[in-house]
């Protein structure tokens, strides 16, 4: 593994969560207390539980909290790809990973003006980086959310 | 009258005693002489087939259980060679092993001869055209109702379960008259039927449900015969003991075990203390006549009470009353028995999930639903929704090829199920019987 392309895989928060009321509550809550900002948000569905992925600004800080409060949560890469907030963006982006034969396992998006942001989960990391650094896009590392 | 072998259903108390004690000691003798397994019980249990003088006696030998059925082998168990069995069929176990039961001719015959005399004594007759929808299989609810009704003459519409709309269509088109299922499925048809616009009452023939292979109570008979008017008729057997075995007459006080078949004790569970007539215990049960697997002092783990007295319909041979428990933690879910421990021994072969388990039982309209729900081990988390998805696909496949019943599975969290410090409480039985 290439160690400068290291700072690319951003640590998103990955927590098992049943699907019933008030179990986000309790995550919101652990957050608040922790302090911890919330950057990038999606739920997974599963049957009768969701996969709840965050982007916050104190990972560490969140997974402590959120360990010692009894959940289950991980730590999963993901790049963060500065989009151009304009129609044809996330095309030409997928474009560009299909031809490079790159699977997108999972994707979120959210705006963080002027610019948007795509999260990408991807199995071939240093590929996908690599790819995309190359076509002059830009790659958001781990200092930008802290 | 209704009845099929009126000399045997009729015999005096008398003449039932004389030859009850005539075949328990045939069967003793035959089992020590030619049964190693058998032999050793008695020796173990300081009884000898000469000490067996009166029925009274029967109290001395040795217990069976259905351990003993599921840990032996059959050879080991087996009184009758692969050339004089005609059929196998098997029950769960408790740990995921079926205890299988084989049969000689002669014992398909008795269990046969049995369910013709019960369902005879309910009413029916050959005239009747009567519908099996109990499942066809290892199960023997359906192929011991299918025998039982051909002997005594009924035309037999071997249906098994599932596809409830063509159950009824047969109902309707052939004018079916009996229907032998389980309780909560006669109750099930009745909601399908309402839904499709068809009235069972006024418009089929059926007159009679054989009901069995769960528990069931005198509410849901009213429901029954008010709601679809059918004679609700109770049923009880289990594969150890052959099958479905016994059945109430028209006089529906409880369910007539065949002496010249059977010899039925009820004993205190805790104690091992025989009670008397009317008390209520664990049913422990002799078959007399069977071949292949013979069975004494069974232990069936099903608590009743046992009728002595002469029946309302002049049948002498002792009444059960309705199953009302068990003694272990045995389930009884869509007439498949179910054990706790068969459940956490499939969920506990999958490194990816905790210890903490339960087991939910609810009523969805008539039909008994099952839900499993286990704890996720934290360091089998991935973020990867398709894993978690096929973990749990799994985990029902495999639940169902142990438990021989579909059961919903649900992950949850560690630590939140409940926790016990004695013994633990898994299952939360929300079903109204």
């Amino acid at each position: 593994m290439n160690s400068d392309l290291e700072k690319y895989r951003i640590k998103q928060l990955s927590i098992f969560s049943e699907n019933r009321p008030g179990r986000l509550m309790d995550l919101a809550r652990d957050m608040k207390e922790a302090k911890v900002n919330i950057l990038g948000f999606t739920i997974a569905e599963g049957s009768g539980y969701g996969v709840v992925r965050m982007l916050v600004d104190k990972p560490e800080k969140a997974y402590e909290k959120l360990s010692a409060q009894g959940h289950v949560v991980k730590f999963t890469d993901v790049l963060a790809v500065k989009m151009e907030d304009k129609p044809g963006g996330l095309y030409d982006l997928t474009v560009l990973l299909k031809e490079a034969g790159i699977n997108i396992e999972y994707a979120y998006g959210y705006r963080n003006s002027p610019a948007a942001v795509l999260i990408l989960k991807v199995e071939d990391f240093d590929k996908a980086i690599d790819i995309i650094l190359g076509s002059g896009r830009t790659l958001y590392d781990i200092s930008h959310f802290r | 009258m209704s009845t099929w072998n009126p000399k045997m259903e009729f015999m005096p108390k008398e003449e039932l005693d004389k030859l009850q004690l005539k075949l328990l000691k045939a069967l003793v003798h035959r089992l020590y002489d030619y049964s190693p397994f058998y032999r050793e019980r008695m020796d173990m249990g300081k009884v000898h087939p000469d000490q067996i003088r009166s029925i009274d006696d029967a109290a001395k030998l040795p217990f069976m259980q259905k351990k003993d059925l599921r840990e032996l082998e059959p050879n080991q168990l087996f009184m009758a060679s692969n050339r004089e069995l005609v059929r196998y069929h098997a029950s769960s176990g408790t740990t995921g092993r079926p205890t299988i039961v084989g049969y000689t001719q002669k014992d398909v015959d008795t269990w046969t001869e049995s369910v013709a005399r019960g369902i005879a004594s309910a009413g029916v007759s050959a005239d009747d055209i009567l519908q099996v929808a109990y499942t066809y299989g290892l199960f023997t609810g359906g192929l011991g109702l299918h025998y039982g009704a051909e002997r005594l003459g009924c035309t037999v519409v071997p249906a098994s379960t599932g596809n409830s709309e063509r159950q009824l269509d047969i109902i309707k088109r052939l004018g079916v008259t009996v229907i032998a299922c389980t309780p909560s499925y006669l109750m099930h048809l009745g909601e399908v039927s309402k839904k499709i616009g068809l009235d069972i009452k006024n418009d089929t023939n059926l007159r009679i449900g054989i009901l069995g292979a769960e528990p069931w109570s005198e509410g849901m008979r009213k429901r029954m015969e008010d709601g679809l008017g059918v004679k609700a008729i109770n049923i009880y057997g289990t594969s150890e003991l052959s099958g479905p075995l016994w059945c109430e007459c028209i006089e529906q006080r409880g369910m007539h075990v065949w002496c010249d078949q059977t010899l039925l004790e009820v004993m205190d569970p805790d104690t091992g203390e025989i009670l008397g007539p009317g008390e209520k215990g664990e049913l422990v049960v002799t078959m007399l006549l069977k071949e292949a697997v013979p069975i004494i002092r069974y232990r069936t783990g099903d608590i009743a009470t046992v009728d002595w007295e002469e029946c309302g319909c002049g049948r002498l041979h002792p009444r059960l009353g309705r199953i009302t428990g068990r003694v272990d933690d045995m389930l009884i879910v869509r007439g498949i028995n179910v054990f706790p421990s068969q459940v956490e021994y499939v969920l506990m072969s999958n490194p990816e999930l905790g210890n903490e388990f339960q087991i939910v039982l609810e009523r969805e309209g008539a039909l008994d639903e099952i839900l499993v729900r286990v704890e996720l081990k934290p360091e089998a988390f991935q973020d990867n929704v398709a894993m978690l998805e096929s973990l749990k696909t799994r985990i029902h496949e495999r639940l169902k090829s142990a438990l021989m019943i579909s059961a919903d599975v649900e992950l949850v969290e560690p630590g939140t199920l409940p926790r016990f410090e004695s013994k633990a409480k898994r299952v939360v039985d929300k079903r109204k019987i």
